[in-house]
């Protein structure tokens, strides 16, 4: 019989969950867009269980990570921070991964791995710049969809510079290039360039090694990815689980959690 | 249970208390009381048997009381930029008469309480009481405080005599460092940061007051240069010229022998002191540590401190013998804690160490302040070194050779906004550590005095972060051993 686990990912915009059968298949996955604090965490654990035709009876261990975490002691076995679980999630998905970039709705980590571990890390500081929370203010400032950005970014012919490396005054600074009339696809490119450059300076103080992955959220905007494969002179590998990198993270550690308390 | 209190450290307090209470009675019988850098050559004012106020602590005190931002925003309202260090502003604001009080009722003379202050009130089970009228838990009324306002200790003395102005005078916080005199002289030395020589000439003018000032540049070697030492020297001179005509008095050579010895007595046994964190577990935490800088900042020319801390010294001994330790919890990990503690924000930094087993048991504060000289060159080098005036070459050195005597796991790393000149080399610095050491380091975000500045959520991921780092670095290492 499978041993089921379930991961949650609480963070600051989004919940997203994964139930895995013996720690290697995925057998469900919710997202709710809506994260910590809202009824988003409740939402995506009752849609994941219900794509799975399970219920949390089924599952052997629970693991809570994403700033949310703490919310869920009632729902969840263990906490753990989701430095460690996009660890995991990308080790798991890019066995020989060495560096991680993940940028979240309010956080971009950089993370060192070494035999699918976890070893060091760098985080922002306190600043929403190069953050998912950066591209939704650009993005509603241009008056297109988040989603559409990589797209738009690629019919780029121009190039702007993004200079600041504050949300407020970035988004002052497209509000002066719109009124120059300045096209919507260069600004946007500008805007890639500018995350680019201020998540590789993060990065470059943990050091860079092949295989670079890149989750989170913000990893489906191409745009963003050729920015800083540029920036880096490194290939940025991406999955299309990219989102549920963190759950599928705390799901596995949720599998060896539950091996090592069998064992004990 | 309650917490048993060592000799040595209550030896320690009442050390700082006197500093205190001491300062106090001298302005209250006309004396002159200095305000003074942490590291202005204290010897100098000891041969004068000057009174000395030491503004970096009295603001970290009244940070550590939650008064930080009231002070902070006082001295942003005076046309203080709030990107000037938070001790600074606290301090600033402090020297312009600014007071952190309790709001009282005029008419009544009674406190005004504050409805959102004050822990739960529990009943004889431990048990929350939860109030049947509004569902919430009720307040237990000894925990709860006054609403904090901010007065004015100029306008307070301009009243006429009468029950407003000693209701006023009353309300003024009764902690130590809220009770302070008002500087007659001020004493900087720039080699503990820069910010310090605007800082102190802006006191100077305030309150229009003698500023005697001793310049030590950046150095950028390793090694203190003779030149260097003869510009220091002569400054030296130059501030015993200038004390001699603030009191009236001469230089006295026999009591500034014996303030050198004392200091160096007392830098002797505070190094002794840091070095109990070497055992492991450790006998204390770095925490403890960051508790006696009082002691070895206020009063490290006195040869009370330097019997306080031989006292901590002898329970230390006793405490390895008999294996026990201050530290609430198992000791799991051990971290070096870089920089200056958000001292508003203490239980909230220590809440996570303490729910992940992680003891403080380095702080770089121990060879900054622990320094031992034989002559005057000597203690012109040893003002020289100061953790923000010293090139990152002495910096790493200084750190990395604690984190491997006191067998540190990881590294946490305070990016104090107060504090730019120790936050800005930083990020090399971490580099380093891990490349060296083979550690892993987080950093956060926060400030010593000025709370606005950090955040719980960030600093816990961080932490626990830099926990499982350490598991996973640990486990690495003992593979490897097999």
């Amino acid at each position: 019989m499978s041993i089921y686990t379930l991961g949650i990912d609480i963070g600051s915009t989004a919940s997203k969950c994964v139930i895995l059968a013996d720690g290697k298949d995925i057998v469900s996955k919710s997202l709710i867009a809506v994260g910590a604090g809202t009824s988003g965490p409740q939402r995506a654990i009752a849609q994941v269980l219900e794509e799975a035709g399970m219920t949390k009876e089924d599952m052997s261990y629970v693991l809570a990570t994403g700033y949310g975490r703490n919310s869920l002691e009632s729902v969840a076995n263990h906490q753990m921070s989701e430095l460690s679980c996009h660890a995991k999630g990308a080790a798991f998905l890019f066995p020989d991964v060495h560096t991680v970039i993940d940028i979240g709705g309010q956080d971009v980590k950089i993370l060192q791995i070494e035999n699918g571990v976890m070893t060091n890390f760098v985080m922002n500081d306190k600043c929403a710049a190069g953050t998912g929370r950066f591209l939704d203010v650009m993005a509603r400032v241009l008056e297109v969809k988040v989603e559409d950005l990589g797209a738009l970014s690629a019919q780029s012919t121009k190039d702007v510079a993004i200079s600041s490396t504050c949300t407020v005054f970035a988004e002052s600074e497209v509000i002066s290039q719109l009124a120059q009339e300045t096209d919507k696809c260069d600004i946007i490119k500008g805007i890639h360039r500018s995350v680019a450059s201020r998540v590789v300076g993060l990065a470059h103080r943990v050091g860079i090694r092949d295989l670079v992955v890149m989750t989170g959220g913000v990893a489906q905007n191409v745009g963003i990815v050729q920015a800083l494969e540029e920036e880096l002179g490194h290939t940025v590998h991406t999955s299309p689980l990219t989102q549920y990198n963190g759950a599928l993270g705390a799901a596995l550690f949720a599998y060896q959690k539950y091996l090592k308390e069998q064992k004990a | 249970m309650a917490k048993t209190v060592s000799p040595g450290v209550l030896a320690l307090r009442k050390v700082v208390d006197d500093v205190h209470a001491d300062a106090r009675k001298a302005h209250a019988e006309g004396r002159l009381v200095g305000w003074s850098s942490s590291k202005f050559p204290c010897e100098l004012a000891a041969a004068f048997d000057l009174d000395v106020m030491y503004p970096e602590n009295q603001a970290a005190g009244i940070a550590a009381n939650r008064d930080g931002e009231i002070m902070c925003q006082a001295a942003e309202d005076l046309g203080f930029d709030n990107d000037i260090c938070g001790y600074a502003r606290i301090s600033l604001a402090y020297a312009a008469g600014k007071r952190a009080s309790r709001k009282v009722d005029l008419e009544t003379g009674e406190y005004v309480i504050n409805p959102n202050s004050g822990k739960p009130l529990k009943d004889e089970n431990g048990k929350v009481v939860i109030d049947p009228e509004t569902g919430k838990p009720k307040k237990d009324p000894k925990t709860m405080v006054p609403y904090t306002v901010l007065d004015d200790i100029y306008e307070i003395e301009a009243l006429p005599e009468g029950r407003e102005k000693e209701l006023r005078k009353a309300a003024i916080k009764p902690y130590r460092q809220m009770q302070i005199p008002q500087p007659d002289f001020v004493l900087c030395c720039n080699n503990i940061c820069n910010c310090m020589t605007k800082w102190y000439e802006n006191i100077a003018r305030m309150r229009n007051i003698p500023l005697i000032m001793i310049d030590i540049p950046y150095n950028n070697t390793v090694e203190v240069a003779d030149t260097n030492v003869a510009y220091v020297r002569a400054q030296f001179d130059n501030a015993i010229k200038q004390l001699e005509e603030l009191t009236g008095k001469k230089f006295d050579e026999k009591k500034f022998e014996q303030a050198c010895a004392n200091a160096n007595r007392t830098a002797s046994a505070w190094l002794r002191v840091c070095d109990y964190l070497q055992y492991k577990p450790a006998p204390y935490s770095g925490f403890d540590l960051f508790n006696h800088m009082a002691d070895i900042v206020t009063a490290r020319a006195k040869v009370q401190a330097a019997e306080a801390f031989e006292l901590l010294e002898k329970d230390l001994a006793e405490a390895v013998k008999n294996g026990e330790t201050t530290t609430p919890f198992p000791e799991q990990y051990r971290v070096m804690f870089e920089g200056i503690p958000c001292w508003p924000k203490l239980p909230n930094l220590f809440k996570p160490l303490k729910a992940n087993g992680v003891n403080v048991t380095a702080v770089v504060y121990a060879p900054a302040f622990g320094f031992v000289y034989d002559d005057l060159d000597g203690m012109a080098r040893a003002y020289y070194k100061a953790p923000n005036s010293v090139c990152i070459e002495q910096g790493v050195d200084w750190r990395e050779g604690i984190c491997r005597d006191n067998k540190v796991d990881g590294v946490l790393v305070h990016y104090n906004r107060s504090c730019k000149p120790w936050s800005g080399y930083m990020a090399e610095m971490q580099r380093r550590f891990t490349e060296d050491l083979g550690v892993p380091c987080a950093g956060f975000d926060g400030d010593q005095a000025d709370p606005r500045n950090f955040n719980e959520a960030q600093y816990e991921t961080r932490v626990q972060g830099l926990v499982e780092a350490m598991e996973a670095n640990k486990a690495k290492k003992e593979a490897e051993a097999k």
